[in-house]
């Protein structure tokens, strides 16, 4: 395909549904390929389809009229997973503060023109169209994100009471998914609202106090060493989060960085 | 029953559970008969897992933690996306926290008999007693469980049950213990002693010398179909509820981890147990990709209501208080609004087909707050479900709080999966089967809160135990991909995916999965009888000849293509759905999820048959053009008094 090809889908014999849309979607073979924007026009679109229903529609004719479906990562569909999420006219999941499978296209009108592009972030780089590799968040997790408690070691439930503005508040912080829109809208694609999510849910609680100190500055260690930019506490991050991770956790992070590098804790090398 | 459609083997036991000593010693009696491997001996060890789900991420964590060699294998990208990270209710252990009555033994008792009596009495006796441990792993491990201003942890009552021993994380019980084993999983990826294999698809089991060495996988980024080799297999592929198209299961979820060890010889046990969720957003039209649940904690407080007269179809605020029909109230006197899911289900069905339901296609009913919100207050109302609301108005477009949500119900949980025994070991030896993927614990319906507590419980507590009494006897001989079994499987797997994209014809996988998915729900669904099974084994035959000369996949299998991802998937479900006829036709009783017409009271509840039915059906697979052979292992019920449910 090129640039400027536009391929017309559709299926002008069927009920209307409402609206007829022009997409313009990054296509690209592979992470080493040169992508581009593609043209398609696409009809019949109901408002109470999800983003992703309305890529389905679009991919069924693409492999009909035998064209390369668009690959776009998609699991659950029901906000939990993480593993979806796509740039909508630049903004990352849409106009709405919710995942893109949860994203409907009510959110548009007939006519509009919707740009669709990856996550675009050095240390996610693409597999196929709008497909990334965001396996760098599992390697920040794997460098402290967890309390390290073999099973079968552990003590009774009740042990240990946590106030409940503490638990609560670490929900909050816990809730995060993984998907990477706050690094795809992050203009120095920085993954800190990602790692302060889990520094803030593990130090609220007091099972997390012993690797408090090593767990922030391994984690910072690491995110560096992905690529990811560093925060210069715009805020875009917390604007795109689906789940609303707030700000405060980037303050606490700092907070436990500052700490911990005190007190002595230096990364593992 | 026509003799083509099955054939009766040997009957089959589980031989592991000790029965010589009363069922609470049963499982300290087990650990200790057991043999153990030696610490200096599990560095030699290897162990595939399939899956990373809370079975999955718990097993490989807990196996790496012991000194074994793990390599565990997911398709998503990360282990994080499995879907256990969905669950939204709760998980029950039996603490007895409340003081109100709970013990192991009635946590054991409410399970088996919400299973309606079709459950292995030692299994789910040992999940009631691990359950405790689960709580104490979880909140170790930092999970941000409900609390109380004292700072304990919080408890409910969930799914009908009369004391309150499910632990929760407001809506996200599941993701936050996903996260607290995914987290546990990473450790040890860091440490070591856990091989990742991200976006990596098992598609057949490697058998040597009858034990299960290992499989066949393809990278699903780069297309390459490569061999995988251990001492043991262990399976958390999850449920099968995506045969019927529509279900609340992830896109991806998909029966072929254990289809394909089925065809190598695993039994497939009640795969005709389905779990219908009452309480999940309706279809809104033929483009659906999937189906949303809404926690079933909403029917605390919710009414469910259709209209009294057929065709009614004015708004329903406009429908005055005594044209309205509160059905379960009104056929449940005792339980109402709160019966278990299978009854709800099977009801807001009846009112449908009544043609007395409501919204596109008349397949939902109100389930109203009204009354809720005069009662409490909104504020209190949306303290309690706020975000159940909001997640309705997202995907509806309405408001929930000012007219009434629409429900229909949708599948959810295959109790159903692979027959194991009291090890978890499956009837191929070395290859182990745990979580939703196996059948053990559930019977013919799961009660709430309960699929939690089954995954964690085998991959924390149960399968890292039983496994090492096989492993004792290893390591095994070395075995490479020059093996004869492992180039024979490595070929069959490159020969189907070539002949996938060969046909080159005019329908899509999405397309053939639809439709057998609108012939499952239509036949194999809530109701089922033996004609209309009968038609959909005859119309799922001619599907699967269809699929395979006329389905159109696009690209090569050497890189990203998850058109032929869906297309292996959707054959291998076209199958599964042809076995779980079989296994509906000739339950001729009704038991759970499994709804015979043909076997009901007079009141039209599930009448089950004791007599004739009391066994779990544990079927082999044969090659293509022979009958699947049906083994039954029988089931006695030492502890829990058979008896008729009744929720009136």
């Amino acid at each position: 395909m090129t640039a400027s090809m536009q391929s017309s889908v559709g299926n002008p014999g069927a009920e209307k549904r409402g609206m007829n849309l022009t997409l313009r979607i990054w296509r690209q073979q592979g992470p080493t390929a040169k992508g581009k924007m593609v043209t398609y026009k696409i009809t019949d679109i109901s408002p109470d389809m999800s983003f992703l229903e309305m890529l389905d529609v679009l991919n069924e004719q693409l492999i009909l009229q035998g064209d390369d479906p668009v690959a776009f990562d998609h699991d659950c569909r029901e906000g939990i997973c993480g593993m979806c999420g796509v740039m909508i006219n630049g903004q990352a999941h849409g106009p709405q503060q919710t995942t893109t499978c949860q994203l409907h296209m009510r959110s548009f009108k007939d006519g509009d023109s919707i740009d669709i592009e990856p996550w675009r972030a050095s240390p996610f780089p693409v597999i196929k169209d709008l497909a990334v590799d965001r396996r760098a968040f599992d390697r920040i997790i794997q460098a402290g994100g967890y309390i390290s408690v073999p099973t079968g070691t552990a003590p009774d439930a009740h042990a240990t009471p946590v106030p409940k503005a503490d638990s609560d508040a670490a929900f909050d912080a816990a809730t995060c998914i993984g998907c990477g829109a706050c690094v795809a809208a992050c203009p120095n694609a920085s993954s800190m609202l990602f790692t302060a999510a889990k520094v803030t849910h593990l130090g609220l609680m007091p099972q997390g106090q012993p690797e408090r100190n090593d767990r922030v500055v391994n984690m910072i260690a690491q995110q560096d060493r992905e690529g990811f930019g560093g925060c210069t506490n715009i805020g875009e991050c917390s604007a795109a989060c689906p789940k609303g991770i707030s700000m405060e956790t980037i303050s606490r992070l700092n907070h436990d960085l500052l700490g911990a590098l005190r007190a002595g804790a230096r990364p593992k090398s | 029953m026509p003799l083509e459609l099955f054939t009766t083997g040997e009957p089959i036991a589980d031989t592991k559970a000790p029965t010589d000593v009363p069922i609470g010693e049963r499982w300290s009696e087990r650990q200790f008969r057991g043999r153990l491997v030696n610490p200096a001996n599990r560095r030699k060890m290897t162990i595939i897992v399939v899956g990373t789900g809370l079975a999955g991420g718990s097993a490989a964590a807990t196996l790496g933690e012991a000194g074994y060699k793990v390599k565990s294998f997911w398709y998503q990208d990360s282990p994080r996306r499995a879907h256990s990270v969905a669950a939204q209710g709760g998980i029950n252990a039996a603490k007895n926290y409340r003081n109100d009555g709970d013990s192991v033994h009635r946590l054991f008792y409410d399970t088996v008999k919400g299973g309606d009596f079709r459950a292995r009495e030692n299994n789910v006796h040992r999940l009631a007693e691990v359950s405790v441990n689960i709580i104490d792993q979880a909140v170790a491990q930092g999970v941000p469980f409900a609390r109380e201003y004292g700072g304990l942890l919080d408890n409910r009552s969930f799914g009908g049950t009369q004391v309150s021993r499910t632990f929760y994380a407001r809506g996200q019980t599941g993701q936050q213990l996903l996260y607290g084993a995914y987290q546990a999983l990473e450790r040890q990826i860091a440490a070591g002693t856990v091989e990742q294999n991200a976006r990596t698809e098992m598609l057949d089991l490697i058998i040597v010398d009858g034990r299960a060495r290992g499989i066949v996988a393809r990278d699903l980024v780069t297309g390459e179909i490569s061999t995988h080799f251990a001492d043991a297999v262990v399976i958390a592929s999850g449920g099968y509820s995506n045969v019927f198209y529509l279900s609340t299961n992830a896109k991806g979820s998909n029966t072929t981890a254990i289809w394909r060890a089925h065809k190598r010889g695993a039994y497939f046990a009640n795969p005709c147990y389905t779990q219908i969720h009452p309480t999940c957003i309706p279809v809104k039209g033929d483009y659906q990709s999937k189906l949303t649940l809404m926690s079933e904690s909403l029917r605390n407080d919710g009414r469910v209501w259709v209209p009294k007269e057929r065709g009614d179809d004015r708004p329903a605020n406009d429908i005055p208080e005594d044209e309205r029909d509160y059905y379960l109230e009104r056929l449940y006197p005792a339980f109402g609004n709160l019966v278990p899911r299978d009854i709800a289900s099977r009801q807001a069905k009846n009112v449908c087909d009544e043609g007395r339901g409501v919204g596109p296609g008349g397949l939902g009913v109100y389930l109203d707050f009204a009354e809720a919100i005069e009662r409490l207050g909104r504020p209190a109302v949306e303290a309690k479900y706020g975000n159940l609301f909001d997640m309705y108005a997202q995907i509806t477009g309405e408001d929930p709080y000012v007219t009434p949500m629409r429900i229909f119900p949708a599948v959810h949980y295959t109790m159903g999966g692979l027959w194991v025994d009291y090890d978890l070991q499956s009837t191929i030896p070395g290859m182990f089967v745990i979580g939703e993927a196996n059948f053990s614990d559930h019977g013919a319906n799961r009660l709430g809160a309960s699929a939690l507590m089954q995954g964690l419980a085998d991959g924390y507590f149960v399968l890292p135990s039983t496994i090492s009494s096989y492993l004792a006897d290893g390591p095994f001989e070395k075995v490479d991909e020059s093996h004869p079994a492992a180039v024979e499987a490595l070929q069959g797997v490159q020969e189907q995916t070539q002949k996938l994209l060969n046909i080159n014809g005019t329908r899509t996988p999405a397309s053939f999965h639809r439709e057998l998915g609108q012939l499952m729900w239509d036949l194999c669904g809530m109701e089922r009888t033996d004609e209309g099974l009968r038609k959909a084994i005859d119309r799922i035959r001619e599907i699967r000849q269809e699929f395979w000369s006329n389905l159109k996949v696009g690209g090569d299998w050497h890189s990203f293509n998850q058109t032929l991802e869906h297309a292996g998937r959707v054959a291998d479900f076209i199958e599964l759905g042809e076995l779980m006829c079989v296994d509906a036709l000739h339950r001729r009783e009704s038991c759970g999820g499994h709804f015979r017409a043909e076997s009901q009271t007079p009141e039209g509840e599930a009448l089950r048959d004791d007599e004739n039915f009391a066994y779990v059906a544990a079927w082999e697979w044969t090659p293509e053009g022979q009958a699947p052979v049906l083994h039954k292992e029988n089931l006695e019920y030492e502890y829990v008094h058979l008896a008729q449910r009744s929720y009136k």
